[in-house]
């Protein structure tokens, strides 16, 4: 591991962050929660591992990524504009009237995004859709999608992972961002889905697991995953924290949809600016 | 019942499916295992590599639709009506339509035609359902020629579809020199005393019913709305213009559906008098396909009353 790189990694997921912060307390509402933690998973994407043209976000040899818990689309959008897809200051315009930063991802609306979402569960199976006319085109793209681990309390989810496997589909990787939290409260209170390695074992999927904050496991898990996915489905559970960098929000369910007051907001900043 | 010849939409529907896969390689069909039912089973026998069978699976087989469709495919989503529309709604809604996924749903064994199995088989308030999706073309054939006809035309535009077929023969109607053009009516017959507006394999029924009321000395004009969204107004206010009464008929609840846009659209432009002719605001039965049109207010007679109090209310 290229440990300048790694360090390179770190900085821009908080740079990430601090955009994340800024963008839901100027809105006025957005989830912090699950955007914070998914911020290194994107950031190792969409700086390392996808094959991208942001000049050419169409570009029929790129990699997809379905952000399927759509309601982290704050932190998509920070990691976008950060790669160059559109003007890091549009980011101010998150969730505004005529804005191209809907308070979902809409696959219209902004450069990048490969598809809408928003209504959970839906991802998995789109990405499935997507590795279907790949294969079905000879074209080796892959398609990674991230779920939320309260979302995988959806069937859908599993309706497409069977289906997965029954198609042998190639190039589909899922990434579970495990924070264990949901809206109401934590997954163990509200709907456990624990064993969750085995429940992915049962539906013939391949199962990685990493420290989803630390890139020098989340580097290493993706090419593994991307070598795996050859052969059949693979996904990779990633343990992280919902909130992650905030000590106050870390871990807490009311930080899934709460947006910070003046003074949460300066204590954030500080304690990401550090 | 009529002479005439009599074929179900979902066998010509088959047939023509094979026809666009011959034409068109980027068409790809999906089924949620009643291919048999559906008759997308001639489809994977041709082309296998481009079936997929989902399994008891809808939600699924219409999220996985709008995947292939931002990738370059032509996605045929083919299951029951009340599976398509209901089961699937929101992937439908979030997945395919919001998105604008050029994906096209084939809503079969549509209204009451699945009448053996009763209610939770049949689907009668399916249309006022997708007529309310923003952005989403819907379509009802009258008879097995609209569909085969449908079908190119809908694989070539680019958007989301939502078309629904008839399990059960019912009467060819057009010839074969029918075109069929998205967003138009069918004039059949023309008259200046009332318009019936006919949608779906209704026409066959409504045309009974205007030969009766011609016998009657009503001269009606028979129109046949096969785009139910984007509807037809010019044509449905130019019949309110010229005949000042309209009939609705459809096999689908009275509400939501034909009877509501068909009010809506005069109400707002050209009020006349409107009779609606359908299902009564009730679950059906399990019986005969035609018995059940019969005992729930879809009878010949039925229209033809319709027809009389509709003229008996023009100013």
């Amino acid at each position: 591991m290229d440990t300048k790189r790694v360090q390179e990694l770190e900085r821009i997921a908080n740079e990430i962050r601090i955009e994340v912060v800024k963008s839901i307390y100027r809105a006025g509402s957005g989830h912090l929660g699950g955007s914070l933690s998914a911020t290194e998973l994107l950031t190792a994407l969409y700086f390392e591992k996808m094959r991208l043209k942001p000049e050419e976000p169409d570009w029929q040899g790129r990699d997809r990524f379905i952000l399927s818990k759509g309601h982290a689309g704050p932190a998509l959008y920070a990691v976008l504009a950060k790669r160059g897809y559109f003007p890091v200051k549009e980011l101010e315009t998150l969730r505004k009237m005529g804005s191209r930063l809907s308070g979902h991802p809409a696959c219209f609306k902004t450069p990048g995004v490969e598809m809408t979402s928003g209504s959970l569960g839906h991802g998995l199976s789109v990405g499935l859709g997507m590795r279907l006319a790949g294969r079905a085109k000879g074209e080796d793209y892959r398609v990674f999608v991230l779920l939320g681990d309260g979302e995988i309390q959806e069937g859908q989810v599993w309706e497409a992972a069977m289906a997965a496997a029954q198609f042998k589909i190639n190039n589909l990787i899922a990434i579970v961002d495990y924070n264990r939290v949901q809206l109401d409260g934590t997954v163990d209170e509200i709907m456990e889905v624990e064993p969750l390695a085995d429940k992915w074992r049962a539906f013939n999927w391949e199962v990685l697991q990493a420290d989803g904050h630390n890139l020098n496991e989340i580097l290493p898990a993706l090419d593994q995953a991307i070598e795996r996915s050859q052969q059949g489905p693979v996904v990779l559970i990633a343990r992280t924290v919902k909130g992650k960098g905030v000590s106050f929000m870390e871990g807490k369910a009311d930080w899934h949809g709460k947006v910070p007051t003046e003074e949460e907001y300066r204590q954030a900043l500080a304690e990401l600016d550090k | 019942m009529s002479e005439k010849k009599q074929i179900a939409q979902r066998d010509a529907y088959g047939l023509a499916l094979v026809e666009l896969g011959k034409a068109n390689p980027n068409v790809v069909v999906l089924d949620a295992d009643v291919s048999k039912s559906t008759k997308t089973v001639h489809f994977a026998q041709e082309f296998p590599e481009r079936f997929f069978n989902f399994g008891i699976a809808e939600q699924n087989m219409m999220a996985a639709a709008a995947g292939m469709a931002k990738s370059g495919m032509i996605p045929f989503v083919n299951t029951f009506s009340f599976l398509a529309t209901y089961r699937a709604a929101d992937q439908l809604r979030s997945s395919v339509v919001y998105p604008k996924a050029n994906v096209k749903i084939a809503a079969t064994y549509g209204g009451l035609s699945d009448s053996f199995d009763g209610p939770t088989h049949q689907s009668i308030a399916d249309l006022s359902m997708v007529r309310a999706l923003p952005d989403l073309t819907v379509v009802v054939p009258a008879d097995a020629v609209e569909v085969e006809k449908a079908l190119p035309v809908l694989a070539n535009y680019n958007g989301p579809v939502w078309f629904r077929l008839s399990r059960n023969p019912s009467p060819v109607i057009y010839g074969d020199d029918y075109e069929f053009t998205i967003g138009k009516a069918s004039i059949l017959q023309e008259g200046s005393d009332l318009t019936l507006i006919s949608i779906g394999t209704m026409l066959g029924r409504v045309m009974e019913a205007a030969e009766l009321l011609r016998k009657e000395g009503l001269m009606p004009t028979v129109m046949s709305i096969s785009t139910l969204k984007p509807l037809d107004q010019e044509s449905i206010l130019a019949a309110a213009r010229k005949t000042g009464a309209l009939v609705t008929v459809e096999e689908h609840s009275i509400l939501g559906g034909l009877g509501a846009a068909v009010c809506e659209t005069v109400a707002d432009q050209y009020p006349v008098p409107v009779k609606r002719v359908g299902i009564p605001d009730t679950f059906a039965d399990t019986g005969p396909y035609e018995e059940l049109l019969d005992k729930y207010g879809l009878s010949v007679q039925d229209i033809v009353k319709a027809a009389k109090e509709a003229h008996a209310l023009k100013k």
